[in-house]
């Protein structure tokens, strides 16, 4: 691999390897995501390979095995190009009909293609499909075009642009305010303004700095920062560089998942390619900043995904959280200033050095700008990874892209945030996908698990499911959280169990109150959460079990 | 497995008391289990108090303390998964099996866990075998997967 | 290190910077309570019944006075109608686990709290990690930790250390807020039955 030492040599490479691509030739994408893989796809994958040499076709059709392609669905999920063909649910012995039908006869197969359940109508391309059509994919759209092992394709896709246009034609503090006027917010859960959490990192005293990819993943019911990395490492790791610069940190930690292999294979790859090409490590691209990437594996239960326990596990300790009465940008890995963001907030760095702030806030709305990633799960017909822009209904999200609720089943509530965010009713479908007016709802966004629920789920049974995960996966270092959730669990447990009793909601009330007072960390006091949104949207469910029991 | 294995695992990250964690994964994914034995040596040669390494061994799930069956089953317990009925699964691989989440049978034949999200929650309720998943599972095809492991 | 002014209970109050809210209040006669918090180790909190009410450019916020710094015109308030319901209920969910702990029924009395209100767990510990701190931080020995998480966690004894140092030492046992027994009782368990597998 030969090391880039300068913008124009990487134009130059980029040129070189566009060269070398025919945008003619045959390509089979192949959905290698976490879904389509326990769908069997790598018999998939294997079947492909096989036919291809069977028919002496390596030097003229290629395969590659793709990140998540967001319709899990209705996954093993290819796409051909350079028609842009999309096959679902393809089995190893539908293979050797599509080379030869579609790769090499250019017939699209009808029984391979979407139908609408409703209409019938068929459709062969994501731009007639509804559950791609209605989306916006600025982050997740590139998963099908590049193999994640491969940085050429990534390059190929004008990658690493935004880098070099950081390094050489911005100061770190013009990529600052770039990123603070695009008014992007953190994907994680919180919402908080990417750039102020910079800016304080930078103005913070201390040489030694660090970034950080929270990539833990723990919210139930998320998988798109999965896909995300999985699919795309690179525009992660870019995201992270152009922030080093912008904060003037030289070493970073991509934390993450022990139990996605892929996930950890290709980041690893990732960093070694960008590595060889001068992209990461000593004097990027010839600009003289300087900056390390460390991976650090964890297992992880849901609160090591909170920003001082994540911080306390990289320096290999117990990763209970901490009080921040000091911001963790301030004081965080070993007391240095260390500035924490989730995969997707990375992920919208490049783009938005790439086409100005004023680009990305043209999309979304007043307060929540871009496109948000959203895992689309529960009582849907279509389960997958979707993106759209901030500002999108939940009726669209739910009904066009989702393709609504299966069985001919009622939608009854929906849930965003996971156990610490909040249920909200059906009848407030047309609520935006927007950080604040959710959060106003008690429906706080999280990091974008939506759950839709029908008119079968039980909504004590609900707040009681996660309770009784926090209870599994909190550290129980402080009274209010451990003690509280305890009390909290074994009255819903009673009432789900018809057997309630008089001044149960009463005692539910107060028990949240001081969980959500007192606790020490965002976990505790957020826990009650969809407890509290149950009881204001769904309170006769609680009094109705009671007066049953 | 042997001090000197544990030794090389422990070389690899350079002795780092900060790379605890990944040590004692390595070691898990390698051996199945902790044994006492190798999480002295880890405390010895990191300079880590062994409070430390029994706390972080029994706060996460993912490490054992005692050997695991041959086949490991994982339910998953994700949201879009609990929604879909995997209560009723995990009670039916219980009765089946005779072991509770963490636990794992006198014949060492299977472990039962509970994970949080898989991130495949299209396949929900999912279960997986020995790495092989089985998704959209009712709890009778369960009983009936779990039947053709010896 | 500079001084700073500050208001607690109403009182003006001049303290060193890089105090807690603890340690300004005790130093000029203010009580708070605490039951996790002791001088010769690094601040936990845990029990959270130091909760304190501050007021910072005109927003309330409760915050553990064992940790909050202290600031320039912070303005604190050690009881009030909020900081005593908290404290009544962390009380009653503590109680439930240690009913005879003299600390905790003297804070009961003081804050009204029903020492039944929740059903009785006795597990004698509130986790409140005095002797597992103590024992790794002041005496370097690390012969007692926590495992565990969440609704599960516990205070066990390595019983290959503790058999080596704690019969010359014992310290730990008066810090004990629940019973000055109980720690003794869990050191004789791990020596029983040293192989516990915990
Ligand atoms: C209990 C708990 C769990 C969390 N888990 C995650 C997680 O898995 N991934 C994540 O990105 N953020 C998680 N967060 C939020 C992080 O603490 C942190 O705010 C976030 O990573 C910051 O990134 P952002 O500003 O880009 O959102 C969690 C927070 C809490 C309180
Ligand atoms: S609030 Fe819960 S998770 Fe957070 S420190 Fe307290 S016990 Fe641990």
């Amino acid at each position: 691999m030969p090391r880039i030492n300068s913008p124009t040599e990487l134009e130059e490479l980029r040129k070189s390897i566009l060269s070398k691509r025919d945008p003619d030739r045959p390509c089979i994408a192949i959905c290698a995501g976490t879904s389509c893989l326990a769908l069997g796809n790598d018999r998939v994958i294997g079947a492909f390979e096989e036919e291809i040499k069977k028919q002496s076709l390596e030097a003229k059709v290629d395969i590659r095995a793709t990140g998540c392609h967001g319709f899990c669905e209705k996954g093993p999920n290819i796409v051909i190009y350079p028609e842009e063909i999309c096959y679902m649910e393809v089995i190893p012995e539908g293979v050797s009909d599509i080379i030869s039908q579609t790769v090499l006869g250019k017939k699209v197969i009808d029984r391979l293609i979407y139908t609408d359940p409703n209409t019938g109508e068929k459709a062969a391309h994501q731009s007639e499909i509804p559950f791609y059509k209605n989306q916006m994919r600025h982050l997740i759209g590139n998963n099908t075009k590049v193999d994640p092992k491969s940085i050429d394709d990534y390059l190929a896709l004008g990658g690493y642009s935004a880098l070099s246009k950081s390094l050489f034609e911005m100061t770190p503090e013009q990529v600052l305010e770039e990123i603070k006027k695009a008014n992007l917010r953190g994907r994680g859960g919180g919402g908080f303004p990417t750039g102020l959490k910079w800016e304080t990192a930078r103005n913070a005293p201390g040489e030694k700095k660090y970034v950080i990819v929270n990539a833990h993943e723990g919210e139930p019911g998320a998988f798109m920062d999965r896909a995300l990395f999985t699919g795309n490492p690179h525009s992660v790791l870019e995201g992270l560089i152009i922030g080093a610069y912008a904060i003037g940190s030289h070493q970073g930690f991509i934390y993450t998942r022990h139990d996605t292999p892929q996930l950890r294979n290709n980041i690893v790859v990732a960093l070694t390619q960008a590595e060889g090409y001068g992209l990461l490590g000593e004097n990027i691209l010839g600009s003289g900043f300087n900056f390390n990437v460390e991976v650090h594996l964890d297992i992880g239960i849901f609160v090591s995904g909170e920003s001082s326990a994540l911080m306390r596990s990289i320096e290999g300790k117990t990763p209970e959280p901490r009080p921040k009465y000091i911001r963790t940008a301030v004081s965080g890995i070993w007391e240095k200033p260390s500035n924490l963001n989730n995969v997707e907030t990375w992920a919208n760095v490049p783009q938005i050095i790439n086409n100005g702030s004023e680009w990305y806030t043209s999309i979304g709305t007043e307060r929540s700008k871009g496109t948000k990633l959203i895992s689309l799960s529960g009582n849907i017909c279509n389960t997958g990874v979707v993106e759209v822009p901030m500002g999108t209904s939940l009726r669209e999200i739910v009904y066009d892209i989702g393709g609504g609720i299966p069985n001919g089943k009622k939608l009854k509530a929906i849930h965003f945030g996971g156990p610490l965010g909040g249920s909200i009713p059906a009848s407030l479908l047309d609520t935006p996908l927007d950080f604040d007016e959710l959060a106003k709802l008690g429906a706080p966004m999280g990091a974008g698990g939506m759950l839709v629920m029908d008119e079968d789920t039980n909504m004590v049974d609900v707040a009681r499911f996660f309770l009784n995960f926090l209870t599994d996966e909190s550290c129980g270092k402080c009274v209010p959280c451990r003690e509280g959730i305890r009390q909290m669990l074994k009255i819903l447990t009673n009432i789900t169990q018809g057997k309630g009793r008089e001044g149960d909601v009463a005692l539910l009330e107060e028990l949240a109150e001081v969980a959500g007072n007192a606790s020490l960390c965002a976990l505790g006091r957020t826990s009650s959460n969809p407890l509290l949104s149950t009881l204001y949207y769904f309170r006769d469910e609680y009094e109705g079990i009671k007066e049953n029991g | 497995m042997d001090n000197d294995r544990i030794d090389q695992i422990i070389d690899k990250h350079q002795g780092k008391a900060s790379s605890l964690i990944q040590v004692l994964l390595e070691i898990q994914s390698e051996n199945h289990w902790l044994p006492k034995e190798a999480l002295e040596r880890v405390s010895e040669k990191l300079q880590v108090p062994l409070t430390r390494i029994r706390h972080i061994t029994t706060f996460y799930k993912a490490f054992s303390l005692v050997p695991k069956g041959r086949h490991e089953i994982h339910i998953c317990m994700g949201t879009a998964c609990h929604i879909r009925g995997a209560t009723h699964v995990l009670d039916t691989v219980q009765d089946l099996t005779g072991i509770r989440p963490g636990e794992t049978d006198m014949d060492l034949k299977f472990s039962l866990e509970t994970v949080n999200c898989l991130g495949c929650c299209a396949l929900g309720p999912v279960m997986v075998v020995g790495g092989k998943y089985h998704g959209k599972i009712a709890p009778t095809e369960a009983e009936e997967a779990l039947k053709n492991y010896e | 290190m500079g001084e700073i002014l500050l208001q607690i209970d109403g009182r003006e109050v001049k303290v060193e910077e890089g105090m807690t809210i603890l340690e300004a209040a005790q130093s000029t006669g203010i009580n708070i309570p605490t039951l996790c918090y002791h001088e010769k180790l690094e601040p936990y909190g845990a029990c959270r019944i130091c909760t304190v009410e501050v007021e910072t450019g005109g927003r309330t916020n409760l915050v553990a006075a064992c940790l909050y710094p202290v600031q320039e015109n912070l303005v604190v308030m050690t009881r009030s109608e909020k900081v005593d319901k908290i404290r009544k209920m962390l009380l009653e969910l503590m109680i439930a686990h240690a009913p005879e702990a003299g600390a905790l029924q003297e804070l009961a009395q003081e804050y009204g709290a029903n020492k039944d209100r929740f059903e009785k767990e006795p597990s004698f510990c509130i986790l409140c990690g005095l002797c597992v701190r103590y024992c790794a931080e002041v005496k370097k020995k690390n012969a007692v930790g926590f495992v565990d998480r969440g609704g599960r966690r516990e205070v066990i004894f390595i019983p290959e250390i503790a058999a080596k140092e704690c019969w010359n030492c014992k310290e730990c046992f008066p810090l004990c807020p629940t019973e000055a027994l109980q720690a003794g009782y869990l050191l004789t368990e791990a020596l029983a039955f040293p192989s516990g597998n915990r």
